[in-house]
């Protein structure tokens, strides 16, 4: 081939897609490349799918995208060993049309979402690996080189959606190798159970859906969480922690997630349930200040690929398809104006994201991936302390209550006296705000 | 807990192994004998795809999910050459 294309994009998870999608849309010469044997085949999420991001591109996905169970119900668990202690909130109003959020099958997502990029209009490659990035004398970026025979393919600019690892940034030294303490490696089971059994477990109908995130001692002291979603007919069950803290300790993942379905709250819920699939994936949970360069000469980055989630609130998803989107966006007008897609030009990109909720959002949470990496009690003194209060006052047992209290009160200081009590709240306040 | 199976967890994955043909190496196996004394890859990888034969480190990468957290974790002695499979092989996952 030696076509010129307008815009490649590299990889067909949600941010390849969105960019791709609204590139095509607009009549651009569009060639996508993804790796997998279809889209989603290497892709892996929890999954959640927000419906707000999705619904900026194609409005009417409720009708034909491949969704699982819309949430009606989500459970925030602090477990220590024996027990949780945590909050339900259930509303109608997540009930009634249109749905806020859905549980997905990614796999199954994803190649819906690739089927409508089609159908817009973009050239769609599978099976091909993007082994590195073609750039001229001055050092832009002028194609891409694929694993194919003679799979050298030119472009006016490239978007780099290629994932969480960043190969083709890494390799050609637009960022340095990510840092351990900047990724979590999360592992999960699928578990298939007949819907009857779903819908009773968790007390929802047809159609409905329950998430359970969860923290605490599950994660043996490092900084993460876990999680339980309901599909149709299967629930998502898994657990992750920073990469950094991994390295420190002894556990593999899957003694982890096993120790974690052993939990004698949580077993009940996935007894039965026939495993269908172990994945793991690495999210990159750095947050604002480990994002990389993001432009450059003749290419652009979205997604995993440029660090973009927002590990407090658990977006990822909606964040890859927002910046895919924007990207998309920045080269319908570059390309209409007849600007070249220099650094200059793309530098704009930046600016738009940094004027969004993208960057508004993670620059919020900026200090809070330090300062729970420096203060693990937040998720292993705490959580204990919570649930013994709680068995200690609601065990009735002919000790009264005023001495209850003070027993919790002892409990608390004498694990991180008051000085500590006081710190940790200002700490967490000061990341929060 | 060290009764856990992970050979049986990855039995129900679908790959399509590119025989002869392994997408990650150790560059130099006596910098993993010799010089790597914490030897993360064989805690950190959630295939189990590196395991210790005394000393040594083997790698065998037919059950990889392509994570890459093997690759970030060898951040001490960047001993590993860590590539995507070729197109098409791999792990293919059916939900992900």
């Amino acid at each position: 081939m030696t076509e010129t294309f307008d815009v490649i994009v590299v990889g067909a998870g949600p941010a390849g897609n969105a960019a791709a999608y609204t590139l095509a849309q607009a009549g651009m010469n569009v060639l996508q490349i993804e790796r997998g044997e279809s889209a989603g085949a290497k892709n892996v999420q929890g999954a959640i799918l927000y419906s707000d991001a999705l619904e900026r591109l194609i409005p009417n996905f409720r009708d034909e995208a491949p969704l699982e169970r819309h949430i009606i119900e989500q459970r925030m668990w602090v477990l220590d060993d024996a027990s949780y202690i945590g909050t339900h909130f259930r509303s109608d109003e997540f009930n009634t049309p249109p749905h806020n959020r859905y549980t997905i099958i990614r796999a199954k997502f994803d190649k819906w979402f690739a089927k409508k990029v089609r159908e817009a209009g973009a050239l769609v490659i599978n099976e091909t690996t993007v082994t590195e990035l073609l750039r001229d004398a001055s050092g832009k970026v002028i194609g891409v080189r694929t694993d194919r025979a003679g799979g050298d393919l030119h472009a006016d600019v490239v978007i780099l959606a290629d994932g969480v690892n960043t190969t083709l940034a890494r390799k050609a030294g637009f960022r340095a190798e990510i840092e351990p303490r900047h990724v979590a490696l999360a592992v999960k089971e699928t578990h298939f159970l007949p819907r009857e059994t779903i819908e009773s477990r968790f007390n929802v109908q047809k159609g409905e859906g329950v998430v359970i995130e969860m923290l605490g001692k599950i994660t043996q002291g490092m900084m993460g969480t876990g999680f339980l979603y309901t599909n149709k007919d299967s629930v998502s069950i898994g657990v992750g922690c920073m990469l950094s803290d991994f390295m420190a300790q002894q556990t593999t993942p899957y003694e982890l997630l096993e120790r974690m379905k052993a939990h004698p709250s949580i077993r009940p819920l996935i007894q039965g349930g026939e495993l269908k699939e172990y994945a793991a994936h690495l999210i990159p949970e750095g947050g604002y200040n480990a994002i990389p360069q993001v432009f450059g000469d003749g290419w652009l980055i979205a997604g995993d690929s440029g660090m973009f989630v927002n590990a407090v609130h658990r977006e990822g998803s909606n964040l890859a398809m927002t910046t895919g989107r924007m990207a998309a966006e920045l080269v319908i007008d570059l390309h209409k104006a007849g600007r070249p897609m220099t650094a200059a030009n793309l530098a704009e990109y930046r600016h738009r994201l940094d004027d969004s909720f993208v960057m508004k959002d993670l620059k919020k949470y900026k200090d809070l991936p330090d300062i729970l990496h420096a203060n693990n009690q937040f998720l292993t003194t705490y959580p204990e302390l919570l649930n013994r209060s709680a068995y200690t006052m609601l065990k009735v047992d002919g000790v009264d209550k005023l001495s209850k209290e003070r027993e919790i009160f002892a409990s608390f200081r004498d694990k991180r006296s008051l000085f500590g009590l006081l710190g940790d709240a200002f700490k967490l306040w000061r990341a929060l705000r | 807990m060290s009764g856990v199976k992970i050979e049986e967890k990855l039995f129900q994955n679908r790959y399509l192994v590119d025989a002869e043909r392994p997408h990650i190496r150790i560059r130099d196996g006596s910098v993993c004998e010799k010089k790597c004394e914490a030897q993360p890859c064989v805690v950190c990888c959630p295939a189990a795809c590196y395991s210790r034969e005394g000393r040594k480190v083997v790698l065998i990468t037919d059950g990889c999910l392509e994570c890459g957290a093997c690759r970030i974790v060898c951040n001490v002695h960047r001993n590993l050459d860590w590539e995507y499979p070729r197109g098409g092989y791999g792990i293919q996952y059916k939900f992900g």
